[in-house]
């Protein structure tokens, strides 16, 4: 019980983080420890491929891809922290609001019947209930439709991808690089003015 | 052996939840955004697999596969899209995007 209400207060408070960082490589360091003790509550729900799969491709995959994008984006001269940080514009109502959203679904989830699972009539085994092989068995043979429809959305990501990323692997647009060429000269001209 | 009674996790996610909302309303830094929607994914996920466990049914566990999923899909596309659009840019905010205006 000690040890889910610390998973629990690292869950919520690597979230803060994630959505409280300055700088974005912050956020993907606080992300991981979130997906860790994600696992971790996934374990204590015998969900036991889904703590591995949540290891291997949420820490592993996605935020490497996070990673390699920051690397990219702030190769150039300006990194990201440069922008306008609009923070305390909308900070107000934004938390308001979501704090209203928060409350209303406390409220909705506490009338819920949904809360107390059957006790008799609960379909499936305690002792098999979660195992990789249970799981398995059921991905490939009642659930075969969504692990098809999985297939599906992985193509469709990777067509997407390659469709986007080669648009700009073709050719460098002029217009970009006539703008690099301006900032250059502005630079050179503000140089020499100071 | 369950280590906490199932209103416990609904609000473990529900606070994730939200969390999540806030990063994408107050963020304005496009990276960050789609991590405040990771977040969120992965909280319907913690709800899916604790229902999935109190119901003892695998389909909960199924569906959190097929969201993990869509989640990987959506990150990539998500972050091919920043890196086309921000790369010429001088800022990365998404406020200052203008290309699609009519």
């Amino acid at each position: 019980m000690i040890a889910f209400w610390l998973v629990g207060t690292i869950l919520i408070a690597s979230a803060v983080w994630t959505i409280a960082a300055r700088k974005p490589v912050y956020s993907v360091v606080a992300l991981l420890l979130n997906f860790a003790a994600l696992a971790v509550l996934y374990l204590t729900l015998s969900a036991e491929f889904l703590a591995v799969i949540q290891i291997i491709v949420y820490s592993g995959a996605i935020l490497v891809l996070f990673v390699f994008v920051i690397a990219l984006l702030s190769s150039g001269t300006a990194p990201f922290a440069a922008g306008p940080n609009r923070l305390p514009k909308i900070w107000m109502p934004a938390g308001i609001i979501v704090a209203a959203a928060f409350v209303f679904l406390t409220y909705a989830l506490v009338r819920a019947p949904a809360l107390t699972p059957p006790r008799a009539g609960a379909v499936g085994n305690a002792g098999v209930f979660g195992s990789i092989a249970d799981f398995g068995k059921a991905l490939f043979t009642v659930q075969l439709l969504p692990f098809e429809v999985t297939a599906l959305i992985l193509m469709v990501a990777v067509i997407g991808v390659i469709t986007l990323g080669g648009e700009q692997m073709r050719a460098p647009s002029p217009p970009h690089e006539a703008k690099v060429e301006r900032a250059m000269r502005e630079a050179i001209l503000r140089e020499g003015e100071g | 052996m369950m280590a906490a009674p199932i209103g416990d996790y609904v609000a473990l996610a529900s606070v994730m939840f939200f969390i999540g909302v806030l990063g994408v309303i107050v963020r304005r830094n496009p990276l960050i955004m789609l991590m405040s929607i990771e977040l969120m994914f992965n909280a319907a996920n913690l709800l899916l697999i604790a229902f999935a466990r109190a119901w003892l049914q695998n389909s909960g566990q199924i569906f959190a596969f097929l969201v993990i999923t869509v989640a990987a899909a959506e990150a990539a596309i998500g972050l091919a899209i920043i890196v086309t659009t921000f790369r010429p840019e001088k800022y990365v905010d998404v406020d200052d995007v203008r290309a699609l205006k009519g």
